[in-house]
């Protein structure tokens, strides 16, 4: 007979309107047998009461709905950011303020590297904050002239190499003329590589493989701890190549006892038919296992706001940058929501310019009159721009949206001196409009662009700050009572998976954050600084200390 | 492993989806006389290639009668290519047929950073009855004229859809928009190899122009040796011949070999390594080329 148990905890916040806060929640076999007192739990029958939660705050297992776990690969590399960032094994690297800074902890780490032709490869630079003064050769030659060195930034989108990377690319000489390639006033590339062109060739001399977007075997196992330590218990992957490889190496490691989360990988619909990519979900979807849900689909309308590649509407970028570039053409979309819908496989598509929304929106509809699809809950990701009208128009066409609330704080600075200006800047990642016009919403962190955390990213679209600490879009926060929606049913939701996790009642899964501090009764502008004790996944319990 | 191996002509196929490049790609396959060519696409769409040419096929590779092959690159071009020159057989030309919205441009910079390659031209198929329509198009209209402002070669593809007036101001319309490019009208892709290919003919190919149909002509010229051989080449192109393309190794007064290859406007003049037997192939419409005073 299985076994029952029962915890008790300070509070338990449930998102179950019903019974908002509750003081115990009944565990068997891996789901929730009941969330009340104590005394509503026991007819249930024979149970052990465990109170290690008893000064604990207990929410729903956190819900990221836009993540890539190659996070858990990049922390094998050095961390050179600006913000203070917990790797897997929780310590903490403090963000690195200069120039000289970056150099010092490179030496350091060199200085460990026994073989002298291994790359020395770190990630997560980014300039912007340092007056964006621009990373060269120069700088990672104080390193090293003789090992390979490569710096990746924080985007993901630019790498910095020292001369040494760019000579075994063959790309240390005169006369390259390439736009993603600046030269120095000696006519040899500066080092500085912009756009995946220009990074492709070089990436494995520094030591970034071919296939960057996907996580290894022990990257996943690393990612794994990083939801511990967020309160992550389901994270999506969006978006992996799932080869038939990577698809057998998740399956392993999500089935591992020890493994701490749901993993939900969405396929990129980049160098595939629209037919071959709908008829290779519809056979791997039954292989889903209780942690690993295949089966969905990533399209990529445009690139990124910042990288001056994301596709905008009139009067386009402020600072007078060309409109960026069409990931996926609108009629390969079109063939794939047509496909999509008829299948009844879900798509959820990467839009950041207010054009790509536009577009994806012109798209779906059409195909949704050819395919009526009741609850096909297509989801726009980023969708940073998006105006009222566009947000209207997703809650007619029964769209979901997941906003990028952490991008506000990071570079929201950058998009309001740059490349949006104020107006569009102070619209950006408009959760209350979303919310206003009745489309289910979730935020998100694309960690690893910046860290893997929805209570930062709570905070991010509660308070609205900006790095500079200026507050950018007032008429955009949002109350606490929606963000912690939003990072729990609202995420399960653009999943499908609303009816199994994201609050905590009976018949659901066991997933719980467990939170020191209660976040409903700190004030809003803490949120971000709540710590996790660890989390609950299907009944497991695991401690963040003890990863 | 690769330090000997010559150069690998690149050619870039874009335009926009129903164009017409798949046609193309399998014209030239159809027509590819000896050489041997090997074809790069995104993925294979419904008939990436058309069945009579398919020897044998697999997930990513189709082999096609007379050694050319077609594979799918996914979304990892550069990868495709790097294993393309690691392997046995290298290809006397490479043709990358881009995806609708790939500006072609960018891919030839890229094609660039790789040793063992060189593009060879950058060439844009258009619709003659819908490419004015689409370059109106609020979501693809700037693609289509970026893909076409960088362009070495305009492929009009449909032009038997079209009447006289059309083309006509179909013509002034490309004058603008991709400027500095060749001009080649056709119907259902069928264009010269020779027209489009930078790779020049080995003797054993024959150096008589072979032309899969009436719209070209072309001369092959055996010029004494050549005082300066970079002028030589600028004379060619800059009297207003109509010359769509020339290739081929002249020599020097020094008894130097030079590789020749002509686009348009635009020319590549190397010293070659290698003694090749003398004589240049020059190609242009037919009767809108004058190779008078050129003839032996």
């Amino acid at each position: 007979m299985s076994q029952t148990t029962i915890y008790s905890a300070k509070k338990i916040i449930t998102m179950n309107p019903n019974q908002p806060e509750v003081t115990h929640v009944a565990v068997r076999d891996g789901r929730i047998l009941g969330a009340g007192s104590l005394s509503d739990l026991e007819p249930w029958g024979a149970y052990t009461l465990d109170d290690r939660f008893a000064d604990k705050v207990l929410m729903p297992g956190f819900i990221e709905g836009h993540a890539h776990t190659m996070e858990g690969t990049l922390w094998r590399n050095v961390y050179v950011g600006w913000f203070d960032r917990m790797d897997p094994d929780g310590n903490i690297w403090q963000g690195v303020k200069s120039i000289d800074a970056i150099v010092a902890r490179l030496i350091e780490a060199e200085a460990k590297l026994a073989d002298p032709n291994t790359p020395l490869s770190a990630w997560s630079l980014d300039p912007i904050y340092m007056d964006n003064r621009r990373v060269t050769r120069h700088d990672l030659d104080r390193v090293s002239t003789d090992r390979p060195i490569g710096a990746l930034h924080a985007s993901g989108h630019i790498l910095n190499v020292n001369s040494k990377g760019l000579e075994l690319a063959g790309l240390l000489r005169t006369g390259i003329n390439h736009p993603g390639i600046p030269l120095g006033a000696d006519g040899l590339p500066t080092g500085e590589l912009f756009g995946p062109d220009a990074m492709t060739p070089v990436g494995p001399h520094v030591g970034f493989e071919r296939s960057l977007t996907d996580c290894d075997e022990r990257g996943l196992r690393d990612y794994g701890k990083l939801c511990v330590r967020a309160g992550v218990t389901t994270c999506t992957d969006l978006a992996a190549q799932l080869t038939d490889d990577s698809v057998a190496m998740m399956l392993r490691v999500t089935g591992e006892e020890s493994f701490p989360a749901c993993i939900v990988p969405l396929k990129a619909f980049l160098g595939t038919t629209a037919k071959d990519i709908v008829d290779y979900m519809l056979a791997l979807k039954p292989k889903s296992t209780e942690r690993l849900r295949l089966g969905r689909i990533k399209a990529i309308a445009d690139g990124s706001i910042q990288g001056f590649s994301a596709r905008m509407r009139w009067p386009g970028y402020h600072n007078g940058a060309p409109n960026g570039l069409w990931y996926t053409a609108p009629d390969q979309m079109s063939d794939l929501y047509h496909r999509a819908l008829e299948a009844g496989v879900q798509v959820h598509t990467h839009t950041n310019g207010d054009q790509a929304t536009q577009m994806a929106l012109d798209m779906l509809e059409p195909a949704l009159r050819a395919h009526p699809s009741p609850d096909h809950r297509f989801t726009l990701q980023h969708c940073q721009l998006a105006d009222a009208a566009q947000f209207r128009k997703m809650a007619k066409l029964g769209m979901c949206v997941n906003l990028f609330a952490n991008h506000h704080f990071y570079w929201g600075d950058e998009h309001y001196r740059l490349t949006v200006g104020p107006e569009r800047a102070t619209r950006m990642n408009a959760c209350r409009t979303a919310l206003a016009s009745g489309v289910p919403m979730s935020i998100h962190s694309d960690a690893p662009v910046t860290p893997l955390g929805p209570l930062f990213t709570a905070w991010a679209a509660v308070n609205r700050i900006t790095a500079s600490g200026r507050v950018q879009g007032e008429g955009e926060k949002i109350a606490v009572a929606d963000a912690l929606h939003a990072i729990t049913l609202g995420a399960a939701y653009t999943l499908h998976m609303d009816a199994e996790v994201g609050s905590i009642e009976v018949g659901k899964r066991a997933d719980f954050a467990v939170l020191d501090t209660d976040p409903t009764a700190c004030d809003q502008s803490d949120l971000k600084d709540i710590s996790v004790w660890g989390t609950v996944q299907g009944g497991r319990i695991f401690a963040a200390t003890d990863l | 492993m690769m330090q000997n191996r010559p150069s690998v002509p690149v050619t870039t196929i874009g335009g926009y989806l129903g164009s017409g490049k798949t046609t193309l790609v399998n014209h030239l396959l159809r027509n590819a006389n000896g050489r041997k060519l090997a074809v790069l696409v995104n993925e294979f769409g419904d008939l990436p290639i058309d069945e009579d040419l398919i020897e044998s096929q697999d997930e990513t590779l189709i082999s096609i009668a007379g050694g050319c092959i077609c594979c799918s690159f996914g979304n990892d071009l550069i990868g495709a290519l790097r294993d393309m020159l690691g392997g046995s057989t290298v290809p006397d030309q490479i043709l990358i047929e881009t995806s609708g919205v790939a500006i072609p441009s960018a891919i030839v910079a890229t094609v660039a950073l790789l040793t063992g390659l060189h593009s060879d031209a950058s060439l844009v198929v258009v619709d003659a009855e819908t490419v004015r329509t689409a370059a109106r198009d609020d979501y693809i209209g700037d693609t289509i004229t970026r893909q076409l402002s960088d362009a070495d070669i305009v492929v009009v593809n449909k032009g038997d859809l079209v009447s006289d007036t059309a083309k006509q101001e179909l013509a002034d319309w490309l004058s603008d928009v991709a400027p500095g490019s060749v001009i080649l009208p056709t119907e259902f892709g069928r264009v010269a190899p020779d027209a489009i290919f930078g790779c020049v003919a080995e003797p054993s190919h024959g150096l008589t122009a072979h032309h899969s149909d009436a719209l070209f002509e072309s001369i092959t010229l055996h010029p004494d040796p050549i005082e300066d051989v970079p002028n030589y080449v600028h004379r060619l192109i800059t009297e207003n011949r109509g010359i769509v393309r020339a290739k081929g190794y002249v020599y020097d007064m020094m008894d130097q070999c030079w590789l020749i290859q002509v686009v348009g406007q635009r020319s590549n003049v190397t010293r070659s390594d290698q003694a090749k037997q003398n004589g240049l192939v020059c190609i242009g419409l037919r009767g809108r080329c004058d190779f008078s005073g050129l003839r032996p």
